[in-house]
């Protein structure tokens, strides 16, 4: 009883000279405050108990080995001390905190990931690969202005400079090999969708 | 893996009742006891006992 009533710089001096009841009764007396504290910016239980511990750790080390001075008062000063640990854990975790997701709300149901998984990207390159032989099946004419239309993104009129004919005659030529690709795709029944 | 730039918002008030586990409180009783700091011509040296 005697002891729960002593102040703090009176079981710190008992501590020092060996009584290892007295850093019980300190630890009792305000490991509610400092855990509080440290929960109250970490808001992660285990991060917490890891926090709390790593604090009395250095208050052991620093007490034995007598680089506390009375001058301050020991509540404060522990406290500086979690203080200065919830810091170095947050700069430990890329200096920002860790988000966890919880019941209320996911943070993978806003951001989504546009890129194709695994499957998707397999089937895209089956149809690419399909359409490209179905092309390789068109008449010379044809195919050259579809390559340069689609694959090269040529303008219609670049695409009359460069084969010497009229934009209108590339344009039909175009027209007649889009519907020859639908006429043999729909023969085979060629199912070209992801 | 992106970085998560976000941070889960406490739910309600901290409960000033809370503590840390008995367990914790327990280590840190034995690592005191199991604690020595020798000095020898100046320098300060620790053991931890176990």
């Amino acid at each position: 009883m005697k002891k729960s009533k002593s102040t703090d710089a009176v079981l710190v001096t008992a501590y020092l000279q060996g009584d290892e009841s007295a850093l019980s009764t300190l630890i009792t007396r305000h490991k509610q405050r400092i855990y509080s504290f440290i929960y109250s910016k970490v808001f992660d239980r285990d991060v917490a108990e890891d926090v709390f511990q790593d604090t009395f750790i250095k208050v052991i080390n620093s007490l034995k080995r007598g680089k506390y001075n009375e001058e301050g008062k020991f509540l404060p000063w522990v406290m500086r001390i979690s203080h200065n640990l919830v810091i170095d854990h947050f700069r430990k975790n890329n200096r920002m905190p860790k988000f966890e997701n919880n019941s209320d709300f996911n943070i993978f149901s806003v951001l989504s990931d546009n890129s194709l998984n695994a499957e998707n990207t397999i089937i895209k390159g089956q149809v690419a690969s399909d359409v490209r032989r179905l092309v390789d099946e068109l008449p010379d004419d044809q195919k050259q202005v579809l390559m340069m239309r689609i694959y090269k993104d040529m303008s219609f009129k670049e695409i009359s400079l460069q084969t010497g004919v009229s934009i209108n005659t590339a344009l039909g030529r175009m027209r007649y090999a889009l519907i020859n690709l639908r006429k043999v795709i729909d023969k085979h029944n060629i199912v070209l969708t992801d | 893996m992106q970085k998560m730039y976000s941070r889960s918002s406490p739910s309600g008030q901290v409960d000033k009742n809370m503590v840390p586990k008995d367990q914790t409180v327990r280590f840190l009783l034995n690592y005191s006891k199991a604690l020595r700091v020798f000095e020898y011509q100046s320098i300060k040296f620790e053991t931890l006992l176990n």
